[in-house]
């Protein structure tokens, strides 16, 4: 599904990932740990398309296609979906909108019929059930005086409107209470199938005790420097990054 | 949706969907300004001695005046004698029966969209249509007679009611008010008159489409609106010219007079032609629009949506004569390109108890440049008033401006003034936000734009919003790369 070739790429004339490779198939959950500025949320935002950072070399293939080639909206909506670390304000825009626009332009790509306000209404009301989410945030601006927790819950809930074939959650997990860490795992858990594939990005195992995944991947300035099962995440949490660091080092 | 780049470029030559010429015949009178052009004016459209009389003292009155340049616009001087003062298509359709206008004016109205024939579409709402100088047709006058409701040209009315409106034509803004107000009493050539008696609810939205026809031509409409003791009205005002690469001269006045416990809302909708990309052609707004809020709880409201214009020079105003009256403003002002826009709204507090509040919300794109300028007073009569004002900027790439000049007097302790003001950008990582959720940047800043512009929209009847939402796109275009 998803294949990372040799990744470099910089920002402000800054190398930041030096060469990243990575293969993702359908059905698969992988997780992305790593120390601050690694660079996971560049990989997942040059992922998205996010115009300021230039891939210098290397490729992208996306269910055959080249993605990096693509434009951010014709990502989104051949499936691509980052959950973002710091979800965006849209004062004024208004969020049961927000979310029909963005079904609708993807249903409209993949020649579908849109759906209707009220058709929409009942469709969301499911999902909101997913991430049990209070009817009151539906009607406010999107994401102005969330807190983090909502925010980041608006985010799960736009992913289960938008049903992604990708998804690439991006430390999802942070500024969530422990309840509202279960939700939000129960519902990406609930979205998963054989037939998508997700990305977590993490900091804490504990996430990965909900969301199972197949490989976790560290990120080590700007390279996988290790790769495993879902073990690997326990050792990391015992051992700190000190000891990848180390064995960097040594190399 | 294509794959496909659309560039700023190709947007910013999409075309004024409204540019069209219409090729009605049509009487002009040569151009240039004197006391015989106002003499002729009046006599062609046989006017009472009063009115003419009246008109030469504002044309006496002008000449004194000199144009004024306090305004926050930039524009090359303005020959009075090279513009055209009336023109007027030949053959004049009799009222209320439209099937033997001009086939060609008919066509005009069409393209416009404006439902001058008894359209299912806008049924229900009234229209008047101002095409150049001169009053097409009304409809729904008779329903609307018998509720006594006067709605038709300031022509007609100045024959059919000349004591109405020698009442109440310049007691809202004297002939001696301003530079262009003084322009337009001497020769202004139509324009709409509603009034609705006391006690009436005027049961549907009045409506006038203002359109500029005729090349060189000035369009000096007037428009007076009477609303009696306990009456309501709500009035609709749209506007569109022909592109043309010279600039076109749009001086009108509007006088909105609310008598006790009655309301009046005004809602505009412009969309003059607003010039090239480079700033050529365009029209020239310069508008003097003023309401008397005159009874006891009586109020006005306007609420504008400014799209158009090369230059739009308008403070839509509110007098608090009355006790407990309320004055509103709703706009937006959107420029583009090379526009420039100076608007914003007075609230003269006179009256005990008087309310006013003020939105305004600017957007500026391109290399335009966009200015609110508002004045609140407070009378030293005037115990509690109260003012809201909320003046916002948005603004679209880095090469426009936006300004905000509040004045503020208050010669009353008890008055409580509140004053907000916000500048935002549209940010970079509201645009990938939902480029990420699969809209377009496009797309992204009229979502972005309308949720902006909610709290205005939400005060336009129904029809009007949707076609300010339609307008504000077609001016957003080209503005994101
Ligand atoms: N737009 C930018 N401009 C300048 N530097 C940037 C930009 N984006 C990222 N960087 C830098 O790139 C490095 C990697 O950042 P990134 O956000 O990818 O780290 P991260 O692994 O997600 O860290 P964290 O765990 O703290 O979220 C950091 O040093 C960061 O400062
Ligand atoms: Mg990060």
């Amino acid at each position: 599904m998803l294949e990372i070739k040799n990744l470099h790429a910089s920002v402000e004339g800054k190398e930041i990932l030096k060469g990243i490779d990575l293969t993702v198939n359908i059905g698969e959950v992988h997780a992305i740990m790593g120390p601050n500025g690694s660079g996971k949320s560049t990989l997942a935002n040059i992922l998205a398309g996010k115009p300021e950072y230039s891939v210098t070399e290397g490729e992208v293939m996306y269910e055959g296609k080249d993605l990096l080639a693509m434009k951010p909206e014709i990502r989104a909506r051949e499936g691509v979906f980052l959950a973002f670390q710091y979800p965006v304000e849209l004062p004024g825009v208004n969020n049961t909108t927000f979310l029909r626009t963005a079904l609708n332009e993807s249903r409209k790509y993949h020649s579908q019929p849109e759906v209707g306000a009220g058709a929409f209404l009942s469709l969301l009301k499911k999902k909101m059930h997913l991430v049990e989410m209070p009817d009151t945030l539906l009607s406010r601006s999107v994401n102005e005086g969330f807190s983090g927790g909502e925010k980041k819950r608006n985010e799960i809930l736009q992913m289960a409107v938008l049903e992604p074939r990708l998804a690439i959650l991006d430390e999802t997990d942070s500024g969530l209470d422990i309840d509202a860490l279960r939700i939000v795992a129960n519902g990406v858990n609930k979205l998963k199938s054989r037939d998508n594939a997700t990305i977590v990005v993490t900091h804490y195992q504990r996430l990965l005790n909900y969301i199972v995944p197949d490989y976790v991947h560290v990120l080590y300035d700007g390279r996988i420097v290790k790769s495993g099962g879902k073990d690997l995440a326990l050792e990391l949490e015992e051992r700190g990054y000190e000891w990848v660091k180390q064995e960097e080092i040594a190399k | 949706m294509s794959n496909r780049d659309i560039t700023v470029e190709e947007l910013a030559n999409t075309e004024y969907k409204y540019g069209f010429v219409s090729d009605v015949e049509e009487e002009k009178i040569p151009k240039g300004l004197d006391e015989n052009v106002v003499r002729l004016i009046s006599e062609k459209k046989h006017e009472p001695g009063w009115m003419l009389e009246w008109r030469l003292k504002a044309y006496r009155h002008w000449i004194t005046m000199k144009e004024p340049h306090w305004s926050n616009v930039k524009y090359s001087p303005i020959d009075y004698q090279d513009i055209i003062y009336y023109a007027a298509p030949k053959k004049k359709p009799k009222l209320n029966d439209l099937n033997e206008a001009d086939p060609d004016l008919l066509q005009a109205f069409e393209k416009l969209g404006i439902p001058l024939a008894e359209q299912k579409r806008l049924a229900g709402v009234a229209v008047d249509a101002v095409f150049d100088s001169v009053s097409v047709a009304t409809t729904f006058k008779e329903k609307l007679s018998e509720l006594g409701i006067v709605f038709c040209s300031i022509s007609e009315a100045i024959q059919n009611y000349p004591d109405l409106v020698r009442k109440y034509l310049g007691s809202v803004v004297p002939y001696t008010d301003n530079f262009f107000a003084s322009l337009n009493s001497a020769v202004f050539s139509d324009g709409s008159f509603a009034f609705v008696p006391k006690g009436v609810r005027c049961p549907m939205e009045l409506s006038t489409y203002f359109r500029i026809n005729a090349s060189e031509t000035g369009q000096f409409e007037r428009t007076l609106i009477v609303a009696e003791e306990g009456a309501y009205v709500s009035y609709l005002e749209g506007c569109t010219a022909p592109i043309r690469d010279t600039n076109q001269l749009h001086a009108a006045v509007v006088e909105l007079v609310a008598l006790d416990n009655a309301e009046i809302k005004y809602s505009t909708v412009q969309n003059w032609y607003p010039g090239d990309k480079n700033g050529k052609g365009g029209i020239y707004n310069f508008v003097t629009k003023r309401g008397a809020c005159r009874g006891v709880n009586s109020k006005i409201s306007w609420t504008q949506v400014e799209t158009g214009s090369a230059i739009t020079w308008k403070y839509p105003s509110c007098l608090l004569i009355g006790d407990n009256s309320v004055g509103e403003f709703y706009s937006v002002a959107m420029t583009n390109n090379l526009q420039q826009a100076d608007t914003g709204t007075k609230m003269i507090h006179m009256g005990k108890n008087t309310k006013s509040t003020i939105i305004s919300k600017g957007i500026s794109a391109g290399r335009s440049n966009n200015s609110y300028r508002g004045q609140v007073k407070i009378a030293r009569k005037a115990e509690n008033a109260r003012n809201y004002s909320q003046c916002d900027s948005l603004l679209i790439g880095d090469k426009c401006g936006a300004h905000t000049f509040p004045y503020l007097e208050t010669n009353n302790p008890t008055a409580q003034v509140e004053h907000e003001a916000t500048t935002s950008k549209i940010g970079a990582d509201q645009i990938f936000y939902l480029n990420q959720r699969g809209i377009s940047t496009e797309d992204a800043v009229r979502l972005i734009v309308n949720g902006y512009c909610k709290e205005v929209f939400k005060q336009l009847p129904m029809e009007f919003a949707v076609e300010a939402t339609r307008l504000l796109s077609m001016s957003l275009e080209g503005s994101v790369g």
